[in-house]
């Protein structure tokens, strides 16, 4: 079977080809591969650092200092104008707002509604449960876009919990459709195939029910797959675009990355705002990324696990 | 944790189904109530969407209408495959499919290379390769769309070793490898990470086999590491293909599909046609001719992926 089980996240391995060019008389190539190193850090950081500096500066420094160092500094004329303006043009903090409560309940839910699906695919015999498991891993190769317009259709259909038709402009359409998911629903079945079935045989001895099971012996021990389904629920929930694009059009249940198409049509002194396109681009961005720095180990695990995708 | 594997899903459904058979009296129904919530809502925002697809291609449904839609044949299927505009947005779907998948596995895996070794500042390094990943499609598409601007970022730094850059977004002739570099750039901090813990699963002892018998660094990664990589490789192609025919938020932001249609994609044209002008029975049959490239692509995979298990 080739099922890995790597123990760090972080991979530590020192690359045997450098090592060993290294005794074979090569003594520029450390030397090389740090260069690239750094190189490949201007190419991925600069970019980032540039949004984030000049949203700080007026219009005309950030295409003044274009040609020179100082676009990648923060110096000359900084101030908050960007930000203020962004207050000013669009319901920042509606969106910000909307952007959150979106993510979390769609995280939640997903994390509770697929982790007891997985639960009983993985711990619990029933009739069906093949052919159950099986559907639910076909699905995996069907990319959202292909079936966006035809569920847009759909939504545009359905019963609406007050009892009108259609859910479009809503917050639940921009939720309930993305809470169960296949990718989820495997990547916790994985997680539970591991767990030693005794334990659920002993709980069984004192009396508990599966439920109970799942609850408290089955979910608590299963931290990492967590941690990894709320990333990868995450991230896409919070950069939804094409989405909340198509559904939704009142200001008041947008969520941030829509918000960013305002910025497009809107104009400043001189042409496009770009002081403040930055400013908004960089209120969106920032909290992920300080969320991805302080959780990196996790992040970057649960990329690396969702290889197993496919 | 991090479950390193590339195993097609259909392994799994066996392997699970070796399972010894315990006693489970009475669980069969508290089963089927825990996968209740997902089974629903799969049914109704996955499978009937799905089926949609398959059905709607063949009707005149449109988004808001009062009659309901008609059978109509295959009239939206002559009318696509009639059409300019779908051709063209075929093509550049292909087009960045087949410069991306190369360019962004390629580089990643370089990536990779360069930061799978324990010396100072690795964390470092890698944690910055990846941020791109972790910031939106939609404000990495701003930010390069200023950069790419005529007088923006790039050519700016292009004018400083002399030389006089393109109007990238505005030009037909470059806009769309503009995007696709930009697209590369992005996700590449992903790939690299799934390289990684490919690289990882290589036995140590094979490279120091290799280097006892005077194996070089690229003899190294031609005859250990490469071979070594081969279910990492079918997956990354596999990701990267779909994520390159899905191609939307870049062009919806940046370009509209001008200039001239230079960068109309599947995607951005049914999104156009099923929202903007609201004919949702065309935009399925878009959406089908879509399906039926990612099940292409996914079976020669799977072919792929037998291969390698039948060579054992």
């Amino acid at each position: 079977m080739s099922k890995t089980e790597t123990i760090a996240p972080a991979p530590t391995a020192e690359t045997p080809s450098v090592r060993a060019a290294g005794t074979r008389k090569k003594p520029w190539l450390p030397w090389l591969v740090m260069a690239l190193r750094i190189v490949l850090c201007l190419v991925f950081g600069l970019p980032l650092v540039f949004l984030i500096v000049n949203s700080f500066k007026p219009d005309s420094a950030i295409f003044g200092d274009l040609g020179s160092i100082n676009a990648f500094l923060p110096v000359g004329d900084l101030s908050l104008d960007n930000y203020t303006g962004v207050f000013d043009r669009v319901p920042f903090a509606t969106f910000m707002m909307n952007s959150v409560i979106i993510s979390i309940v769609t995280v939640v839910f997903g994390l509770i509604v697929n982790s007891m699906a997985a639960f009983a695919l993985s711990r619990m015999h029933f009739k069906g449960q093949k052919v159950v498991l099986g559907v639910i891993l076909a699905t995996l190769i069907v990319p959202f876009e292909t079936m966006a317009l035809p569920l847009l259709w759909w939504v545009n259909q359905l019963p609406y919990f007050d009892g009108s038709t259609g859910w479009l402009d809503t917050y639940e359409v921009q939720i309930i459709p993305f809470v169960a998911n296949a990718f989820s629903i495997y990547l916790f079945y994985q997680y539970f195939d591991s767990i030693p079935k005794e334990l659920d045989e002993a709980a069984k001895v004192d009396g508990a029910g599966w439920f109970r099971i799942y609850r408290s012996i089955i979910m608590p021990l299963s931290g990492p797959a967590v941690a990894t389904v709320a990333i990868l629920t995450f991230l896409p929930a919070w950069n939804s675009y094409l989405w909340p694009l198509m559904v939704t059009q009142s200001e008041a249940i947008r969520p941030a990355m829509v918000g960013m198409d305002y910025f497009k049509q809107m104009t400043g002194a001189s042409g496009t705002a770009w002081g403040q396109i930055m400013a908004y681009a960089s209120m969106i961005t920032v909290p992920v990324l300080v969320l991805f720095i302080a959780f990196q180990r996790a992040f970057i695990s649960s990329i690396a696990s969702s290889g197993v995708k496919g | 944790m991090s479950t390193v594997t590339a195993t097609a899903p259909v392994a799994t459904t066996t392997r699970s189904s070796k399972k010894p058979r315990t006693s489970t009296s009475g669980g069969s129904g508290t089963a089927w109530a825990m996968l209740a919530p997902a089974g629903v809502l799969m049914l109704v925002f996955l499978i009937v969407p799905i089926v949609l697809t398959l059905s709607l291609a063949f009707t005149d449904a449109r988004l808001i209408s009062p009659t309901p839609a008609k059978f109509t044949g295959l009239t939206n299927f002559t009318r696509l495959f009639g059409s300019n505009v779908f051709w063209h947005s075929l093509q550049n779907t292909i087009v960045f499919a087949v410069v991306i998948v190369p360019l962004q596995s390629a580089c990643a895996l370089g990536l990779a290379v360069l930061v799978n070794a324990k010396v100072r500042g690795t964390n470092f390094f890698r944690t910055v390769y990846f941020l791109p990943v972790v910031t939106s499609m939609v404000v990495v598409s701003m930010l390069w769309l200023f950069m790419y601007q005529q007088d923006g970022l790039i050519n700016s730094l292009l004018a400083q070793i002399g030389i006089t850059g393109p109007d990238w977004i505005g030009d037909p002739n470059t806009a769309l490898f503009a995007i696709i570099l930009m697209s590369a750039w992005q996700a590449m901090g992903f790939h690299m990470v799934i390289w990684l813990s490919g690289l990882q699963t290589i036995s140590a002892d094979l490279y120091e086999a290799a280097s006892l018998d005077g194996a070089g660094p690229w003899q190294q990664f031609v005859n250990v590491t490469w071979p070594g990589l081969k279910q990492t490789r079918t997956f990354i192609l596999i990701t990267i293909t779909i994520a390159a025919f899905s191609l939307f938020t870049q062009i919806n932001v940046m370009t509209q599909g001008g200039p001239l249609d230079s960068t109309s994609t599947l995607v951005f044209l049914a999104v156009r046609t099923g929202f903007q002008q609201q004919q949702t029975g065309y935009a399925s049959a878009m959406s089908l001719v879509f399906f039926v490239l990612v099940l292409a692509v996914s079976l020669v995979q799977r072919h792929l992926t037998r291969d390698k298990e039948l060579q054992r």
